[in-house]
């Protein structure tokens, strides 16, 4: 069975800092920019800017305004605002998220960001990668790929400590 | 035949926007969510691309049966931020004026797929009545009708009070002038109220109070210096000549010496307050201009929070519309 505790995302988010720092050493990027999609995928932004020793600010984004199911599932809730603390035009932007399933947040982050500007590169980083690809983007750096029922979802929680649990949703 | 209640006219079953036509009839749950919305929009306008995708494809009709170009000019940029397809529609020179009826020119609009209808009259209880007749897959809002209501301003000032303030608890708050032709401050007085602030003053002559002000919520000042004393927040309104029928002051000159926001009046007010105006000014007539242009002044701020408050109106009488009238048709099968 999976392991989903504190100490197991721990450790998964130390691989993921290797796997990044080796992505980009092999990119010759050496300034990446992190920028975090709300709410999980900041959490792990924040640790990765952590272990990678980043000094530049964090973005973070919040697709609501972007999602392609706004007419059927209205509006989040609890909107936050995006915030880009950097110039997007040429820069290297490391898209971190928690969970990619479908691949429509990304999409709809992407167009997100080219709101901004025009980024030199995007690398995708994911602490969990469930498949069931509807959009065809896949994770440069990924914490763990989860094998899961069609009726179960992973949840991360957080922000301290970092957990997750697998869920199973009502017929 | 019953009408349907204020409540279910501007909410949905599951208590969602569906129009938005007063503030009175709202929870204060659905003001700050307006509010909370209108944060997120608020940094497009700073960026490269301007736009958002939450209303591509859709059509947004602007119904100005009452000439307004600064109101008209937000909610078409608000529309256009959205993504949305935006008509506007001079009533004053197309078929109405040719005999055409209201309902009549509602039915052809409808049948243009519009999705949402930006509606502003002279006449108060109007943008309702066109609520009660449209179709409901269509979304009213009411920009502005007659001495009634006009929403979206009260929420604009809402947002740049919360913005300046931080929040409602504890807060003073002035409006000054002509409350009676003033749909701004009806709308004013019950969101500040909803939303939660200590205390809502109105400052005018007795000539430009509405009759049935005790029973809004204010409190209400005659002499201005009173008023003003450690307010927080003093929102100047514009003196509405062309709603006057009969002389209600003796001179603008004589307004301004006894109502007119100066910076020795304001100096009773507690020393951090700001202060607001709906706009156009009357410069001389109800605001000195050292006032409004001077460092308390956040009147220009409302304009620019005032596109991200439409935008977020829009956007959430739109927010899962679809479900909704899927539910509706399920309903009604």
């Amino acid at each position: 069975m999976t392991d989903l505790s504190s100490t197991a995302i721990d450790a998964r988010l130390a691989r993921m800092a290797d796997d990044l720092q080796q992505h980009l050493a092999a990119r010759n990027i050496t300034d990446p920019a992190l920028v975090g999609i709300h709410t999980g995928g900041v959490w792990v932004a924040e640790e990765l800017h952590r272990r990678l020793a980043q000094t530049g600010p964090l973005g973070t984004l919040d697709i609501s305004f972007y999602r392609d199911d706004f007419s059927r599932r209205g509006l989040h809730p609890s909107v936050r605002p995006s915030a880009l603390p950097f110039e997007v035009e040429n820069a290297h932007i490391v898209l971190v998220d928690d969970v990619l399933m479908s691949g429509r947040t990304i999409r709809a982050a992407l167009n997100l960001l080219f709101d901004y500007g025009r980024p030199a590169s995007i690398t995708l980083a994911v602490l969990f990668d469930i498949g069931r690809r509807e959009m065809p983007f896949a994770a440069d750096v990924c914490g763990e790929h989860l094998a899961l029922a069609p009726d179960q979802r992973v949840e991360l929680r957080g922000p301290a400590p970092l957990e997750a649990e697998i869920l199973t949703l009502k017929a | 035949m019953s009408q349907p209640s204020p409540d279910t006219l501007q909410l949905t079953g599951s208590g969602r926007l569906r129009n938005f036509l007063t503030i009175d009839a709202l929870p204060r749950s659905i003001l700050e969510e307006i509010l909370d919305t209108a944060a997120s929009f608020v940094d497009v306008g700073d960026r490269s691309i301007k736009k958002v995708p939450l209303l591509r494809g859709k059509t947004v009709i602007n119904l100005f049966f009452e000439p307004s170009t600064r109101t008209r000019t937000t909610f078409e940029l608000a529309a256009k931020r959205l993504s949305a397809d935006v008509l506007n529609m001079d009533i004053a020179r197309s078929s109405t004026s040719k005999g055409e009826t209201l309902m009549d020119m509602l039915r052809n609009l409808e049948a243009m797929s519009a999705d949402m209808f930006v509606v502003r009259h002279g006449d108060s209880g109007a943008v309702d009545y066109i609520a009660r007749h449209a179709t409901p897959e269509v979304a009213i809002i009411n920009a502005g009708d007659g001495r009634h209501a006009h929403p979206t301003q009260a929420m604009l000032d809402m947002y740049t009070i919360r913005h300046y303030k931080g929040g409602f608890a504890g807060l003073k708050v002035a409006i000054v002038g002509d409350i009676l032709h003033s749909r701004v401050a009806r709308s004013e007085i019950h969101a500040l109220n909803i939303l939660g602030a200590e205390e809502v003053r109105v400052v005018a002559p007795r000539t430009l109070l509405p009759a049935d002000i005790d029973s809004l919520g204010a409190k209400v000042f005659t002499r201005l210096e009173d008023g003003l004393r450690d307010a927080d927040v003093v929102i100047a309104l514009r003196l509405q000549k062309e709603r006057m029928s009969a002389a209600l002051l003796p001179s603008e000159s004589e307004f301004f010496r006894l109502y007119g926001l100066t910076n020795e009046r304001l100096a009773v007010a507690h020393p951090d307050a700001i202060v607001m105006h709906p706009g156009p000014i009357n410069r001389g007539v109800e605001i000195a201009s050292e006032v409004a242009d001077g460092p308390r002044a956040v009147i220009l701020h409302q304009v620019t929070f005032g596109i991200a408050v439409r935008m977020a109106v829009m956007s959430l009488c739109m927010s899962g519309r679809e479900t909704e009238r899927e539910a509706a048709h399920a309903a009604a099968r």
